[in-house]
């Protein structure tokens, strides 16, 4: 019994680096992607909640962190990781029923999910902006 | 002793030995994140460079805490299965792959917990 203990080479599937890049392939990457991002991501609003509960000097502190320019590059990235998230999930969502799975579907969706994520980022931003009387 | 036998025990397991809770848990908090996310992208934009005065007191709403501490719960158990199943995708050692669902378990329950307190913090009088 002791040579079904040796590694066995068996040949792997083919894998990302072998495939012509697809639309449906990178929106698949980018779900995963953000989905990371918006995990650690969190740390950003516990931070500012954290604050608001220290008090005002904390809370002015994070707030110019994010009122920075660097703050809010941080900030915009995230606002677009949750609108890409978001999207793709509905998207999941819509396959879980059976639907949206025909080649020409799923192609359409991952450009409505890419599109509609940077859309809806910019909207929210510019809406944020225009409250604040800065746009 | 429990009277159920070996087989009505696993039945509808399968081989990850826990069903489909993962995937409905999944599913479930996906749907209460559209709603709840969209209320916090909405508290966000209208709170952005407000005074601390305005936020602690838009924070201590129950309108507005109830709604956060159920985003605060239903994101962070989606986060976690989710960067659970990455874990499992990516790292194939058994016992790094334990240490890191451990490090993640304790990364969303330290974030979350200090989040539900900072909420109720601000609701009860800061």
């Amino acid at each position: 019994m002791t040579e079904a203990r040796q590694p066995v080479e068996r040949p792997l599937s083919p894998h990302l680096s072998i495939y012509k890049l697809h639309i449906t392939m990178v929106m698949s990457i980018l779900h995963r992607l953000t989905g990371g991002a918006l995990y650690f991501g969190t740390l950003l609003l516990a931070a500012w909640l954290i604050a608001a509960a220290m008090g005002a000097d904390a809370f002015n502190d994070v707030n110019a962190l994010f009122a920075h320019p660097a703050g809010k590059l941080v900030l915009f990235g995230y606002t677009w990781a949750l609108a890409h998230h978001m999207l793709g999930g509905l998207r999941h969502l819509l396959w879980d029923t059976g639907r949206g799975l025909q080649v020409w579907q799923a192609n359409a969706l991952a450009w409505l999910t890419i599109l509609g994520s940077i859309a809806l980022t910019l909207a929210i931003w510019a809406v944020g902006l225009m409250l604040r009387g800065e746009l | 002793m429990p009277y159920r036998t070996p087989l009505a025990r696993v039945r509808g397991l399968g081989s990850a030995h826990a069903g489909a809770e993962h995937f409905w848990r999944q599913r479930l908090t996906a749907v209460a994140n559209v709603f709840l996310l969209s209320f916090l992208i909405w508290l966000l934009t209208t709170l952005a460079g407000a005074e601390y005065a305005t936020v602690k007191a838009t924070l201590a709403k129950p309108q507005i805490a109830i709604p956060l501490l159920l985003l605060i719960v239903s994101g962070l158990v989606h986060m976690r299965l989710g960067m659970q199943v990455i874990i499992e995708d990516y790292v194939h050692s058994e016992g790094r792959k334990v240490i890191a669902l451990m490090l993640s378990s304790f990364f969303v329950f330290a974030v979350g917990l200090a989040c539900l307190f900072a909420v109720l913090k601000l609701s009860f009088g800061a």
